[in-house]
């Protein structure tokens, strides 16, 4: 069995809500049980809103994407934990191109500084795309994967708003944000 | 275990990010090489399910959508098979989620207006946890074959759409299956950014005689595997040669 490989991936298509996030397709839940990845604060006490864009190479942003998150708790903690879920999706709106998250800010794993990994899959995408959120009032420069994005790096900061923080994805382009293979 | 970082992913076994025939790919894939970086823990670990999260017929498209009584319109199928990873070992209690057009080629999603009806008892939506062996399975009817916006005449082979979380986030893939035999998976631009014969093969289900049920339902084996690990590196080996 030592040369299975992977499963080759294949694009998510324009219709990856229905089995992601069918609320936002338009199904009704019939008999289907609850939704999963919505809400990730069970508590809004110390939440943020992180908003984001993903813009294709005619600076456009895409409306039929799936967005999912994961992230360490504000002790920079993966441990699974009743008030937090560190996993998260949500669409990409289908008016407005845009995705928001209710989370928390996460804090800093151990040699790493705070970040999120945003993984993204949509019609067009042939293997979802990895990237990372870092913070803009952090000490980015300690962290080793951050650094290794060099000149590129700024595409990977989140900016400061009233509520939390937004990132714009850029597919393309002299901004095209760095993405992983990991 | 949990430490042990997954093998590469080999990225000419999987559909580059452009490909040209595949309209939406041109405006959508990077034009920079993916960076490669070393996983950290965020990347080692991932969301975990339980069946707790799940309904009695979320595995169940021929009923969870359908009026009571009645059940979603084409050939009835089971789909089942073993979620493994590349050292062949079993990965159990991780959530398979899938989606897929009705009989007639239909989605039920507010952008889909294919002249095909849909049907009232067909959600298109499902999901279910591989079991401790590995194993999973859900019932759903087979999805029909429909025509896209791409090039001037084409259509996509029957498929069934599969979201799958491992361990670690850096296992998460999302594919699709299609169905032995069907003529539309040599034309279709998107099964065709696959480069290799080899691995296109493997997204191709086999009707399974064995595990149909008489005068019922017909099954299909669809086996998923995601990324292994690398072999555990024992420190008496690091301190020996």
């Amino acid at each position: 069995m030592a040369d299975l490989k992977e499963n080759a991936s294949q694009t998510a298509g324009p219709y990856v809500h229905i089995g992601c996030m069918p609320q936002t397709a338009g199904l009704k839940r019939r008999n289907m049980s609850a939704l999963l990845g919505e809400v990730m604060v069970s508590d809004d006490t110390d939440a943020i809103t992180l908003d984001i864009a993903v813009l294709d190479g005619d600076g456009v942003p895409i409306k039929d994407g799936l967005i999912e998150i994961w992230q360490a708790a504000p002790d920079g903690s993966y441990a699974p934990s009743k008030d937090f879920a560190h996993w998260g999706r949500q669409v990409t709106d289908m008016e407005t191109g845009q995705a928001r998250f209710t989370t928390v800010k996460p804090g800093a794993a151990k040699g790493q500084a705070p970040h999120i990994l945003i993984w993204i899959a949509a019609r067009g995408i042939n293997l979802a795309l990895t990237s990372r959120i870092y913070f803009p009032d952090e000490d980015n420069k300690l962290d080793p994967i951050f650094r290794a994005a060099e000149a590129r790096a700024a595409t990977l900061i989140a900016a400061q708003t009233k509520t939390g923080y937004a990132h714009t994805i850029h597919l393309q382009g002299p901004k095209e944000t760095v993405f992983f293979d990991v | 275990m949990t430490d042990t970082p997954f093998l590469p992913r080999d990225l000419d076994w999987h559909p580059p990010a452009l490909h040209h025939d595949y309209r939406s790919s041109r405006l959508r894939a990077p034009q920079q090489k993916l960076l490669h970086i070393p996983q950290t823990e965020t990347e080692l670990t991932g969301p975990t399910f339980g069946q707790g999260d799940l309904g009695p017929l979320d595995d169940d498209l021929i009923l969870n959508y359908a009026a009571n009584g009645q059940s979603a319109q084409g050939p009835r199928i089971i789909v089942h098979g073993k979620l493994l990873d590349e050292n062949g070992r079993a990965v159990p209690n991780k959530l398979i989620e899938v989606w897929q057009a009705n009989a007639g080629g239909r989605y039920r999603h507010v952008n889909d207006g294919y002249l095909a009806p849909l049907d009232d008892n067909f959600g298109g939506c499902g999901r279910c946890l591989s079991g401790a062996d590995g194993r999973y399975s859900f019932r759903t009817i087979l999805p029909g074959p429909y025509p896209w916006p791409n090039g001037a005449n084409d259509w996509r082979p029957a498929h069934i759409h599969f979201s799958v979380f491992g361990d670690g986030f850096a296992q998460r893939l999302i594919t699709q299956m299609y169905f032995e035999g069907d003529p539309h998976i040599k034309l279709c631009p998107i099964v065709q950014s696959i480069p290799d014969d080899t691995a296109i093969n493997r997204l191709v289900a086999r009707l399974d005689m064995d595990a149909t049920v008489p005068m019922d339902i017909r099954a299909y084996r669809f086996d998923i595997v995601l990324r292994g690990r690398q072999a555990t590196v024992f420190e008496n080996q690091m301190e020996g040669t």
